[in-house]
């Protein structure tokens, strides 16, 4: 019976090319549409629920004294405080979709389960590194304008392990050299992308503050997780009255503040994405029912074989549901492979999760229940009598 | 001798599924065509109708928005004294050095916040640049903690009607008017007295950035040159619509180019749609064909009449699709502009143009899709053709 | 009871608000092995008779039954079921699959049996070598003479061992020689298979092959 399928698909391998060609692109941009949501939300989930994120109350754009972070450590169950500051510089004369950040030393404990060094300088002279800070890091601790790079840049720019790099201030003015002393990469399940520069927090202090430090957003790691909600809370009672109140929320909570500034796009990406479905639903579900109308005195031929009209329904939904399926296999495994990692506009490197892959072939497979149904109902229908009158 | 064009059309009015099927296919690629590219012209034309050609923009050197800026107070002075800054009637010079910079806002009707731009003014340069126009309330009074809010963010964001009170640093500023500027972004901002507004973001002691309007406005290159050469001043001069132009250009090229990348896959769609349609049109009809062949029409004739029916099946698709897309038109809609790192409220804009380029690219898919089943069809061997249907 | 029975049965279609009767209270019998050629003229409803016995047809009114089952009262899917035990139809215009080779064809009708596909492949290469056709196996219908075809169309019809063959102008579409071929292989079915053929035909000459002949017209026996 499948074989019967399978040589009725190949009677017409233009058709059938044309539908699986068109459910391919189709289900390939669905995966597209949804591979930009889910990196979306791995940025916004890349942040940990347990550590907070504490910025000015009144946007990020303004800035909190550095003092604030001795401040928050002296709150019971604060274990550790890093700094983190947007740098935004240029890299080549143009805005890349490279991040720089210039992060204090407690940054670097606070993410050891996130970010691995893989390749490191020798420091020049013997360095006694923080104990919980990683001993690759020796280089960098040991000169003031080195930066650690991100693999992701590193293989993007051809960039060398020692290089002298560039940059061009925006926000801070001037030229600005950090010369690589080691390259990160992600561990699974951490925070953070491989497409980050950071450096000293020092340097930008002492080149671009005027010696009086002060920062974007604090990271302040916990004791006891469970107590986040309550120490949050503590935080910004303890700078209500100050020049500069705080806001302090999960680190999870403050990336997916970032996403909520995109706005409608993606409400507007979903509903291309569906639009899209449709388009093709009716196009597939218009070429099966050319493709059954064409044999009409076929199935009634089979029908007077003693196929019952189950039978033949089932032929036609298996016939359609076999295009669109391959179609959309090909076109979620090609997004998924294609477009995994790459940069895409904003999006340093894209993130499709396996569940969206799924969901694209899910969705083909729909649709070819659903544009078999009519044909399928049509010949399942079918009176022989009618179909095999003769002119006589 | 060609085929009458009536011919064409009763046979797509003779399969009215097939007919209508390929032509929602087109509808639905070209509403997607437009509505992206209405997105982006919408927000191009909001960024570039902000600001004038007679004035020049300054920004520090190397900031590259409003809000990543710097000025002195030195620096402003230096700038204002220069020969080519037209002077009002009071004999000050016509120049507004202005304060910019974000806050957080929660959303209304929808989850999350973001950052709205706010423009500290002095007085006495508010309508150098651009008048606001009220369209509701008054506008704020001089050293008071009253502010006035653009007409696009007052709906769209917690606290921003008219009556409500925004609270900065404890301190609770009015919102006491709702202001137009003829579709510019500066209606996704905010406005008050720099004077009020500066000490609340420790920016008091200097300015973000400054605008000053040009005697000559031809003189602007020397003028530019001068300037950045100047090592008192290391800042940035623009034109002021250029400025405000480029700023839009990233967001507008990405929005733009996810609207083309997303065209051209529907495209591909509706075009294999339409060609499965015209070759079962050709495949129905191989009798009929034969029989034109016979009768003398030429086989170009015959490829011709077929591509004449998909496109009259595309465009009538296109239609529809530019009339589902037309209702967008209009809608306001925002998105953080990165380059700012601030909301920008704007419209979808359907333009005739584009209403234009939409019905020729329907068109033009379908006379692809028709062209290669009108090959088949005027290739077909006559004998088999006359035979059997 | 006769191995096919046919008793008061009615026939009407309705065509634009006017109902046509096509079969008027007509009753037939045909015996386990006969071979019978029903003739009349156009109109007559002789394919519409032959389409109630082979039960893709059902009557208004009256009982039809063949080997012993009564398929008025079965449903759409126990008819089918039915038919595929039951009955092997042959076709004016031998409505062979064109995408099928030869042996595929034959082995449609076996897919809806429990068999394993060496035991259908065996089979169908049995009904095919009988037809004559044991070298054409792997050609295609377009590859075939319209003879040939038919004869692919009664190995098709023979496969499942049916109770009832029923051909519905047969020769209709085919030369003298390849219709007299086919004649003779219904003849053999009949004498040496002892296969119950019903044949619906216009042609005098293919008739005077059955045993008996029946004449209809406008819906009854004519004698």
């Amino acid at each position: 019976m499948l074989q019967l399928v399978l040589i009725n698909l190949f009677r017409n391998p233009l058709r059938s090319a044309l539908t699986l060609g068109s459910v391919l692109v189709a289900l390939f941009l669905y995966s597209s549409l949804g591979a930009v949501l889910d990196s979306l939300q791995a940025t916004a989930d890349s942040g940990s629920r347990e550590r907070l994120a504490t910025r000015h109350a009144i946007a990020l754009t303004n800035f909190l004294p550095y003092d604030y972070k001795d401040r928050i450590l002296s709150i019971p169950g604060v274990k550790r405080v890093c700094t983190q500051v947007w740098f935004g510089g240029l890299i080549g004369g143009q805005r890349q979709r490279i991040t720089q950040f210039a992060v204090d030393d407690d940054f670097w404990p606070m993410y050891t389960k996130d970010l691995q060094i893989v390749e490191w300088s020798e420091p020049q002279v013997a360095m006694s590194v923080p104990p919980d800070h990683d001993p690759h890091l020796a280089a960098y601790h040991a000169e003031r304008t080195a930066c650690i790079v991100g693999r992701g840049v590193m293989k993007k720019k051809g960039w060398k392990l020692g290089q002298t790099i560039h940059l061009q201030g925006t926000r801070y003015r001037g030229g600005w050299d950090m010369t690589i002393r080691g390259v990160y990469v992600k561990l699974p399940g951490g925070s953070w992308n491989e497409d980050l520069i950071l450096f000293h927090n020092e340097y930008l202090v002492e080149k671009g503050m005027g010696g009086k430090p002060s920062t974007g957003v604090f990271k302040v790691e916990l004791s006891d997780p469970s107590q986040s909600a309550a120490i949050a809370t503590q935080i910004d009672a303890m700078f209500e009255n100050s020049d500069n109140a705080t806001k302090t929320e999960s680190e999870q909570a403050f990336g997916a503040g970032f996403i909520s500034m995109f706005g409608n796009v993606p409400f507007a990406l979903r509903v291309i994405g569906l639009a899209v479905v449709f388009t093709i639903l009716v196009i597939s579900a218009n070429t099966m029912v050319m493709a059954v109308r064409e044999r009409t005195s076929e199935i009634a031929v089979l029908k007077t074989l003693g196929f019952t009209d189950g039978a033949v329904f089932g032929m036609v939904v298996a016939e359609a549901a076999i295009l669109t399926t391959g179609g959309g296999i090909a076109g979620a495994l090609l997004a998924k492979f294609g477009l995994q990692g790459k940069p895409l506009a904003f999006i340093p490197a894209m993130t499709i999760t396996w569940a969206t892959v799924l969901t694209a072939i899910l969705i083909a497979i729909g649709l070819g229940m659903v544009s078999g149904f009519i044909p399928a109902w049509q010949a399942s229908r079918l009176r022989i009598v009618d179909a095999l009158r003769r002119v006589d | 001798m060609a085929i009458p064009f009536a011919y064409n059309v009763r046979n797509v009015m003779q399969r009215p599924v097939a007919t209508l099927t390929t032509a929602i296919g087109v509808a639905l690629t070209i509403a997607v065509l437009l509505a992206a590219f209405a997105l982006a012209e919408g927000f191009r034309s909001t960024l570039s109708s902000t600001g004038s050609d007679a004035n020049v923009l300054i920004l520090r050197d190397g900031a590259d928005s409003e809000v990543t800026s710097g000025l002195s107070l030195e620096m402003a002075s230096i700038l204002s004294a220069h020969p080519n800054v037209a002077l009002a009637a009071s004999g000050r010079p016509l120049a507004s050095f202005e304060m910019v910079t974000t806050i957080n806002l929660p959303r209304v009707g929808q989850k999350g916040a973001s950052n709205i731009k706010v423009r500290g003014l002095s007085m006495d340069d508010i309508g150098m640049r651009i008048t606001p126009k009220i369209v509701e309330g008054r506008t704020f009074t001089p050293g008071t903690d009253e502010i006035i809010v653009g007409d696009r963010i007052a709906p769209r964001f917690a606290h921003c009607r008219v009556g409500d009170e925004i609270k900065l640093q404890k301190r609770p500023f009015k919102v006491v008017g709702r202001f137009t500027t003829e579709g510019s972004s500066f209606e996704s901002e905010i406005w008050g007295d720099a004077r009020a507004l500066a000490p609340v973001f420790h920016r008091e002691g200097g300015y973000q950035i400054g605008v000053l309007r040009m005697k000559d406005p031809s003189a602007f290159e020397a003028m530019k040159k001068e300037w950045e050469a100047d090592p008192r001043l290391g800042i940035h001069a623009e034109r002021e619509r250029v400025f405000y132009e480029s700023q839009s250009a990233g967001t507008t090229g990405l929005i733009r180019g996810l609207g083309i990348f997303i065209t051209a896959i529907m495209a591909i769609g509706a075009l294999f749609g339409a060609a499965n349609t015209m070759f079962a049109a050709v495949a129905n009809r191989g009798r009929e064909i034969a029989t034109l062949l016979v009768l003398g029409f030429s086989p170009i004739a015959v490829m011709t009449s077929f591509v004449v029916e998909s496109t009259i099946v595309a465009l009538i698709g296109g239609v529809f699709g530019c009339l589902i897309a037309l209702p967008i038109n209009g809608i306001t809609t925002s998105t953080t502009n990165f380059q700012s790192f601030s909301e920008v409220a704007f419209q979808f804009r359907v333009t005739p143009q584009l209403l234009v380029t939409a019905l020729v690219f329907s068109a033009v898919l379908g006379a692809l899709g028709g062209l290669f089943p009108a090959v088949r069809a005027a290739n077909q061997p006559l004998a088999r053709g006359l035979r059997g249907g | 009871m006769a191995w096919v029975e046919v008793r008061e049965v009615h026939k009407q279609y309705q065509r634009e608000k006017q109902a046509i009767t096509v079969l008027d209270g007509l009753s037939l019998q045909i015996e386990e092995g006969e071979f019978v050629a029903l003739m009349g003229p156009s109109g007559s409803g002789k394919t519409t008779l032959l389409n109630l016995i082979g039960g893709i047809d059902s009557p208004t009114s009256g009982d039809i039954s063949v080997a012993g089952t009564n398929i008025a009262r079965l449903s759409g899917a126990e008819l089918a079921r039915w038919r595929s035990n039951t009955i092997g139809y042959i076709f004016q215009l031998y409505n062979l699959m064109p995408v099928l080779t030869a042996l595929q064809n034959v082995e449609l009708p076996l897919l809806l049996h429990k068999m394993n596909g060496a035991e259908r492949r065996k089979r169908a290469t049995f009904a095919l070598e009988l037809v004559g056709l044991g070298d054409r196996l792997g050609h295609y219908p377009r590859q075939l003479s319209g003879g040939q075809e038919q004869r692919v169309a009664i190995a098709r019809a023979l496969v499942s061992d049916p109770k009832v063959l029923l051909a519905d102008e047969p020769t209709g579409d085919l030369d003298r020689k390849s219709g007299e071929e086919v004649l003779q292989l219904l003849e053999r079915l009949n004498t040496e298979f002892k296969k119950t053929i019903v044949m619906v035909t216009h042609d005098p000459h293919a008739a005077e092959r059955a045993h008996r002949l029946v004449h209809l017209d406008k819906g009854v026996l004519s004698a």
